[in-house]
């Protein structure tokens, strides 16, 4: 079991974590000192992807499962809140009752975590039953149901996507301003960090990561590995649910190409970036991602080849993500590494 | 390995720092967003080297003020297009938004940049909704609008008496929209309307269901790597010898005809622009851009060369002076300029008003596929959304 | 549907379905007897279909630009084999993939690179194509048939090889039991090399059979790669027969789909049909371990 000890919750994980947080609080001011206000733009998006890598890592690092349906998911959340914000000015009558939409994130947040948990409940249910690239393969068709969904659905927009056009508020304030709506972005980051690494040093992370490592010794001491995954499964849903939802009401747009597979890819490829093996390593991942993304391609038509070379030198020499690379730089501790 | 992946890094630590850096005050910044990367690589290239031509030509410069251009890669995804926007808008600041290729990316982009007070100058994406209800003074576009060329080839067919026609696109909005227009104008009977899947590579099926319709002719709006699989697919079912094929010039344009070679002969195609076109403007800037970059350029190259002479036209009536929002609208809505297409001007949407061109798919002396003009299908062709467009009087 | 259209389009489900398995089959190969998930196949599948149109732009010659793009097809797998894919053998299935992820990036940007984005083309010697009527005014294209007599034709040597020979042996010891192998006296190591060459060789040979009916552009391999792993693992990772039935499974599952469904339900039919097939054998039709 010692290699189960070192994945676990520590205290330098949790120092990581909340520098990692407070780091990114530190935008908004400074983006104001340097007179670019893009920059709370950038880390609007890296706090959004962050969620959504750690919330896939819950499944990836720590129930062992490459998911591809994270994207359809991420959608889901992002589908609810276009919805809901389209049928403000078009209330859905259905007979007597009438439902109106809303464009506030106290109700559309817990709704899109609701309707993304629960496909998310009914996806794993059925894909857990398989595993290793058979579970990469049912999730991949899971997603591209999603997606063709997504495009089916012509009322709201199809292929072209869903514009939001109300003002996104929560509580009743108006939070379109970008600055308030990145410290609300951030505070949900912050929350689902702060559970997710609690979740992973209770006894339901050290079951899912030891059903990782061996499911046959997880068996024997009489725990059924099943209901644990798909609980983390769910649980990962939900928060991804979130994230795209918070995308959505960020860009006010929804489109099916949010839903696309290889967004599924992108967001696997955030968090084994970062490092999977801590619960915060992905925030490292997506930060590196969407900033390398941006300012390659303004750099270059090519940027594909640089971006793919970095990605090549990153797994080859650095196994553990660019965690590792943070353990390098860093003076080490007495004791152990891995 | 470990040191090169750390090397990397830095770089990348340092080419960020150097982006953010100083930015002159002088020039006309113009962002040209386009798809750079995937399958529809290609046409964001033949907009780009399309208008770096034509700037080349006007000496980096437009209305006497030198230019600089901000290029970007959406990915042809809407949601990077308008992270890439945000970017041009406010840290480069830009004056004009231009480059796009697909409707879903303007979209999500034409939005912020008009709330921004950017102009968005659209050389190639046309959708229904900036021609409609929301057109806007800050917005143009001197392409098409997506419906026009199949309501050309609807009209051209009409008069040709064709009775039973049958009709392929892909299933997203812009393949609607094709065959909408087409309906528009085409009153004789469909024996068939597929709509396929986006991306779609093998059409066996379709053409046996296609056969078994017994139409008159085929009418496609397949663009790109779609048009290509189908159309080979098609030539070698040996339909097209009695069921000819129809089409726009984006499945029959030069950047798929060199890859269709005998497959596309004696097809049919509605066009605005076609390298045959004979005006002496349009010879010159074919020959131009084959010399320039070693092959004949597309409807999409040369939409972006007349953008950039009628940036110059309007920019130049007005000193240059882009800030002014009243002067340079003034001088867009009334732009004189010599377009390759011969016949240009704005209509009251902003969109064009122009000819639309019957060519036939030829092979020239040289064994090159072509697009050749045959005649004039309509003159003045407008978009019907105008009709709901509303424009603001600034 | 006539039963004669019923007919045309069962065939051209069929047909479609041994090109599927053209691609498959290299990919399951390697996927099942290395334990390798290799997302880079797609741009091997891209490397044929380019060598394949350079060949034939300057010779003309159909033959021609097969008989050296299979062989360039396959060299080039075993230079990705040597220089980077090898040290992941080891490794979980997740670095596999995003190791080949990488790799897909920088095929596609390093033949964009050098070739530009625009599509290329492959003709086709007049022997092979036309059509010949297989119904009473049914043409159907010669070289249809020509993907399925290949594909049929490759499907028989794999079998045969891998049922009949010693090497087919190794393969077999090698995929169900790895060390055990080693200890009975396998070179692991090279057998290895040498199928990853034959599965590189599969994926060039299908990027040709394609490329006349299919658009020769960057990014090509990435759609059918999604079609060859579904087939794969409908199938059961490594089995040959396995991939064969499924590919058969999915061409005319995916033909009549399109034809009878409506369009967002056809683009998903195939992907319904192997989460169904997953959800009753979560290892695939013919699992081959354990």
């Amino acid at each position: 079991m010692a290699d189960i000890t070192a994945f676990s919750t520590s205290r330098k994980d949790a120092l990581a974590a909340v520098a990692l947080i407070a780091m990114l609080a530190l935008v908004p001011p400074a983006a104001w000192l340097l007179h670019d206000p893009f920059l709370v733009k950038v880390a609007t998006r890296i706090v959004i992807f962050s969620l959504a890598a750690i919330a896939i890592n819950l499944v990836l690092g720590y129930g062992g499962l490459v998911s591809l349906c994270h994207a359809g998911l991420f959608g889901i959340g992002g589908y609810v809140v276009g919805i809901a914000a389209f049928h403000v000015s078009e209330p859905i009558h259905l007979g007597p009752l009438v439902l109106g939409g809303s464009s506030d994130l106290a109700i559309t947040l817990p709704l899109a975590m609701l309707v993304s948990g629960l496909m998310a409940m009914a996806v794993g249910a059925i894909s857990l039953r398989t595993s290793g690239p058979y579970f990469i393969m049912i999730t991949l068709a899971f997603n591209q149901m999603f997606y063709y969904a997504a495009i089916a659905l012509q009322k709201y927009g199809g292929e072209d996507g869903l514009q939001i056009l109300s003002t996104i508020t929560l509580f009743g304030v108006d939070v379109g301003n970008r600055y308030r709506f990145y410290y609300v972005a951030l505070a949900v980051l912050a929350l689902a960090t702060l559970l997710l690494g609690r979740a992973i040093g209770s006894r339901f992370g050290l079951i899912l990561r030891a059903a990782a490592e061996n499911e046959t010794r997880v068996v024997v001491v009489g725990v059924q590995p099943w209901a644990y995954r798909l609980v983390a499964f769910t649980a990962s849903g939900v928060l991804t649910g979130l994230a795209g939802a918070l995308l959505a009401a960020s860009q006010q747009f929804i489109s099916p190409v949010d839903m696309a597979w290889d967004r599924s890819g992108d967001l696997v490829v955030m968090a084994v970036l970062g490092g999977i093996a801590t619960f915060w390593g992905p925030i490292l991942g997506a930060a590196t991602f969407i900033a390398l993304e941006l300012m390659l391609s303004s750099w270059t038509q090519h940027w594909q080849l640089v971006f793919g070379l970095i990605i090549l030198a990153i797994v080859v020499g650095l196994r553990g993500g660019l965690v590792d690379l943070l353990r390098l730089i860093m003076p080490k501790p007495a004791g152990k590494t891995t | 390995m470990k040191k090169s992946a750390h090397h990397c890094l830095l770089t990348a630590a340092a080419t960020l720092m150097l982006a953010g850096a100083a930015m002159a005050q002088e020039p006309i910044k113009i962002g040209f967003l386009s798809t750079f990367s995937g399958p529809s690589a290609i046409v964001g290239q033949e907009l780009l080297e399309g208008f770096k031509l034509g700037l080349e030509q006007k000496g980096n410069k437009l209305g006497g003020r030198p230019v600089e251009l901000i290029q970007a890669d959406d990915q042809a995804k809407p949601d990077v297009g308008r992270q890439h926007t945000d970017k041009m808008l406010e840290r480069d600041k830009i004056h004009i938004l231009t480059g796009i290729n697909f409707s879903n990316v303007m979209l999500a982009v034409a939005k912020p940049a008009i709330d921004a007070g950017a102009i968005v100058y659209s050389i190639n994406a046309g959708p229904s909704q900036y021609a409609g209800s929301q057109c806007n003074p800050a917005y143009y576009n001197i392409s098409f609008q997506n419906d026009t060329s199949s309501e050309a080839m609807a009209v051209h067919l009409q008069n040709k008496g064709i009775k039973k026609m049958y009709l392929m696109a892909p299933n997203y909005p812009a393949g609607k929209d094709f065959l909408a227009g087409f309906k528009r104008y085409y009153k004789g009977e469909i024996v068939g309307e597929v709509y396929t899947t986006f991306g779609q590579l093998d059409y066996a099926a379709e053409i046996a269901q296609l056969r078994a319709a017994n139409p008159q002719g085929v009418f496609i709006f397949l663009p790109a790597g779609m048009g290509i699989n189908f159309t080979k697919q098609y030539y070698q079912a040996g339909l097209n010898k009695t069921v000819p094929l129809y089409g726009t010039s984006f499945s029959f344009d030069q950047t798929m005809l060199p890859a269709l070679g005998e497959a596309a002969l004696g097809s049919f195609a509605s066009a605005f622009w076609a390298e045959t076109l004979d005006n002496p403007q349009s010879k010159k800037f074919v020959a131009d851009f084959e010399a320039k970059y070693g092959r004949l350029p597309s409807p999409a190259a040369a939409n972006a060369f007349d953008g950039v002479l009628l940036l110059d036209a309007a920019l130049t009536s007005i000193g240059g002076k882009i800030e002014d929002k009243a002067a340079f609208r003034k001088a867009m809505e009334n732009v004189k300029f010599t377009s390759l297409r011969g016949n240009f001007k704005f209509n009251k949407n902003h969109y064009p008003v122009q000819d639309f061109y019957l060519t036939e798919i030829t092979k020239n002396a040289k064994g090159r596929m072509m697009m050749t003009v045959r005649e004039k299908i309509s003159a003045n062709h407008e978009d019907i959304y105008v009709k709901d467009c509303k424009m603001a009087a600034n | 549907m006539t039963a004669a259209l019923f007919a045309e389009q069962l065939l051209n489900g069929i047909q479609l379905g041994v090109m599927l398995f053209l691609i498959a089959s290299g990919l399951t190969l390697v996927f099942g007897i290395m334990n390798f998930i290799n997302l880079a196949h797609g741009s091997l599948y891209m490397a044929g279909g380019f060598v394949a149109a350079i060949v034939y732009r300057y010779t003309g010659s159909f033959a021609l630009a097969v008989l050296v793009a299979v062989p360039a097809a396959a060299a080039i797998g075993v230079v990705m084999e040597r220089l980077v894919l090898r040290r992941f053998y080891g490794r979980g299935h997740l670095d596999q993939v995003l190791v080949t992820f990488a790799l897909i990036l920088i095929m596609n940007e390093g033949t964009r690179m050098i070739f530009g984005p625009a599509p290329l083309l492959i003709g086709l010697p007049a022997m092979l194509s036309g059509s010949v009527e297989i119904l009473p005014g049914v043409g159907y294209p010669i070289f249809r048939l020509t993907i399925l007599l290949a594909g049929l034709l490759v499907a028989g040597l794999l079998y045969l090889i891998i049922m009949k020979t010693r090497l087919g042996m190794w393969v077999r010891a090698g995929a169900s039991n790895r060390p055990m192998a080693s200890a009975m006296g396998v070179n692991v190591p090279v057998i290895f090399s040498l199928l990853f060459a034959v599965g590189a060789a599969l994926a060039g040979l299908a990027g040709i059979m394609a490329g006349p009916i299919l658009s020769v552009q960057v990014g090509m391999g990435e759609p059918i790669l999604i079609l060859a792993l579904v087939v794969t693992v409908i199938g059961g990772i490594g089995s040959i027969r396995g991939a064969f039935i499924a590919a058969v499974m999915v061409g005319v599952v995916d033909t009549f789909g399109r034809v009878l469904l409506t369009p967002a339900l056809g683009s998903m039919a195939i992907f319904i049909l192997m989460a169904a097939i997953l959800t009753f054998r979560p290892k695939g039709l013919f699992p081959v371990h354990g």
